[in-house]
């Protein structure tokens, strides 16, 4: 029994990677968590940017969609979605953007369009929604996406984005990061192993030579992430 | 334009086979509207909408839907939207084809319709498999060479928004996340607008757009008409609904049983709510 969930690893391992002033494109769930975690820790002057087109929302409760109004009550500056997308994300001003999706494969390309054929899909999933062009248009792309043989493939089913700037996949086993051209295991969560990464792999995953374990979250991690309430959620 | 009842706007201004935008990016949805096409039973629908959430979920479900034009159909922060999924995967209530872009390329789309522009320009549906799927061509920059998506416009026949109020001459005034509303209703040949309230004057609000009378066909107060959205400075959104809807929608007759009651079985916006009460009363 860990001291903390998968989730809450997963969150503290993105947070770890925003720095003090990283202009961030957020989704809902993990990536804002991850995102006010950095904001309520080392990296008070991270900017959470929402599609919806809150730009500095600073919310004090998790918003359930990225349109609540408490992110535009907080944020510095609110614009219509077509200046959100061409002033912002194509005019090049954003650092880190945040995806999540159905599939990844070994390119960090991903699916969150339909599992299946596309004109008679098995699972129709919501689409790309902002994601094709955030993967174009930030400088680093950090995918958040829990390891299974099901969402990691060989072959995706639609590419919905694709990965030339995957720098991070941060999955409740481990890190994952490009190593010439593709997708190898640099870290593992502590308490998972190597042949659990495996498994739940759908490609012959490689293991970096040098191997690490992530730190576990500290108490202060921990603490603040606890703090923060989904709104809506009791 | 002239203040009127909404039943009055869709009867009048909303044909079956039109091709009808409903916008509002999570925040003043209008929902009050897309009711009444039910109501109405209005027929063969292009749907254009960024993020088809509940809203379109109920049109689909109900049958009012030929096609979809849209960019990410979920029900936010909740998961799948079933009767669009219902739809797409098993045809019911009816088939419905689905023209799919990307946020980027719908907001440009929109931009352009607004700007009275044929097709809208940028940097995206790069590499991936959209672009064989969809309306998007690629175009050479005549000045520098590099090759640009072109999505063609958005040119809905009824563009409906939601605003917060307007004033007895029609003006319109909304404020907080505005979304693609007034890209929306720029590149529609008609209009809607649904309102909380109409007042006397429209009191600056900071970061609040204005839509001149002008260039809107009908308003129509609609108190709580975006619910379960919100509207900034009136009500928040209703995220339990969000929540409960994932249920609600799941099967066909648990679906067809609560349109019936809730909103076929009402008149307007003030009796949907009031039947709603009346389920939370009982629960």
């Amino acid at each position: 029994m860990s001291e903390w969930t998968a989730d809450e690893m997963m969150a503290v391992e993105a947070s770890r990677r925003l720095r003090d002033g990283t202009v961030c494109f957020v989704g809902i769930g993990l990536p804002s968590l991850a995102a006010n975690l950095a904001r309520r820790t080392h990296a008070p002057g991270c900017v959470l940017v929402y599609e919806s087109g809150t730009i500095g929302a600073k919310p004090t409760e998790l918003p359930l969609s990225i349109g609540d109004g408490e992110l535009a009550e907080t944020a510095d500056s609110v614009v219509s979605v077509p200046e959100m997308f061409a002033y912002w994300l194509q005019g090049g001003r954003i650092d880190v953007g945040f995806l999540g999706a159905a599939q990844i494969d070994r390119h960090g390309n991903l699916n969150s369009t339909v599992i299946g054929p596309y004109d008679a899909p098995k699972v129709r999933l919501p689409g790309g929604g902002g994601a094709p062009e955030i993967a174009i248009g930030v400088r680093d792309v950090f995918v958040m996406l829990r390891q299974s043989r099901r969402a990691f493939v060989s072959a995706l089913d639609f590419t919905t984005s694709v990965g030339d700037k995957v720098r991070v996949v941060i999955t409740d086993i481990g890190i994952l990061e490009p190593v010439d051209g593709e997708l190898a295991l640099v870290a593992l969560h502590p308490g998972c192993r190597v042949d659990e990464a495996r498994e739940a792999t759908g490609w012959e995953l490689h293991v970096a030579d040098d191997l690490r374990e992530s730190d576990r979250p500290t108490e202060a991690e921990l603490q603040a992430l606890r703090s923060l309430r989904t709104k809506g959620a009791g | 334009m002239a203040v009127v009842p909404l039943c009055c706007a869709v009867r009048d201004l909303v044909h079956d086979g039109d091709v009808v935008a409903l916008e509002g990016f999570t925040h003043l949805i209008p929902h009050a509207a897309g009711h009444e096409l039910i109501r109405q039973g209005r027929r063969d629908l292009t749907l254009i909408r960024m993020t088809p959430d509940l809203v379109y979920d109920q049109l689909i479900g109900m049958g009012c839907a030929r096609k979809l034009v849209f960019s990410w159909g979920g029900n936010p922060g909740v998961g799948s939207l079933h009767r669009l999924r219902d739809a797409v995967e098993h045809g019911w209530p009816a088939q419905l084809e689905l023209e799919e872009h990307s946020h980027a390329g719908m907001a440009a789309a929109y931009a352009a319709g607004a700007a009275n522009l044929p097709f809208g320009v940028l940097r995206g549906y790069r590499g991936g498999d959209l672009p064989a799927r969809t309306r998007v061509a690629t175009i050479t920059c005549p000045f520098t060479g590099e090759a640009l998506a072109a999505v063609p416009a958005h040119r809905p026949d009824v563009g409906i928004v939601h605003a917060q109020r307007a004033d007895s001459d029609g003006n319109v005034q909304l404020w907080g996340i505005l979304g693609v509303q007034k890209e929306t209703v720029l590149a529609s040949a008609r209009s809607i607008v649904t309102v909380e309230e109409v007042v006397d004057e429209l009191t600056p609000v900071p970061g609040a757009t204005v839509l001149p009378s002008w260039v809107v066909d009908a308003v129509c107060v609609a108190p709580g008409g975006a619910h379960p959205s919100y509207a900034h400075g009136y009500y928040d959104r209703d995220n339990d609904f969000y929540v409960a809807w994932d249920e609600i929608s799941r099967e066909r007759e648990g679906f067809r049983a609560w349109m019936e009651r809730h909103v076929l079985g009402t008149t307007d916006v003030t009796e949907y709510h009031a039947s709603l009460a009346r389920t939370r009363e009982r629960a």
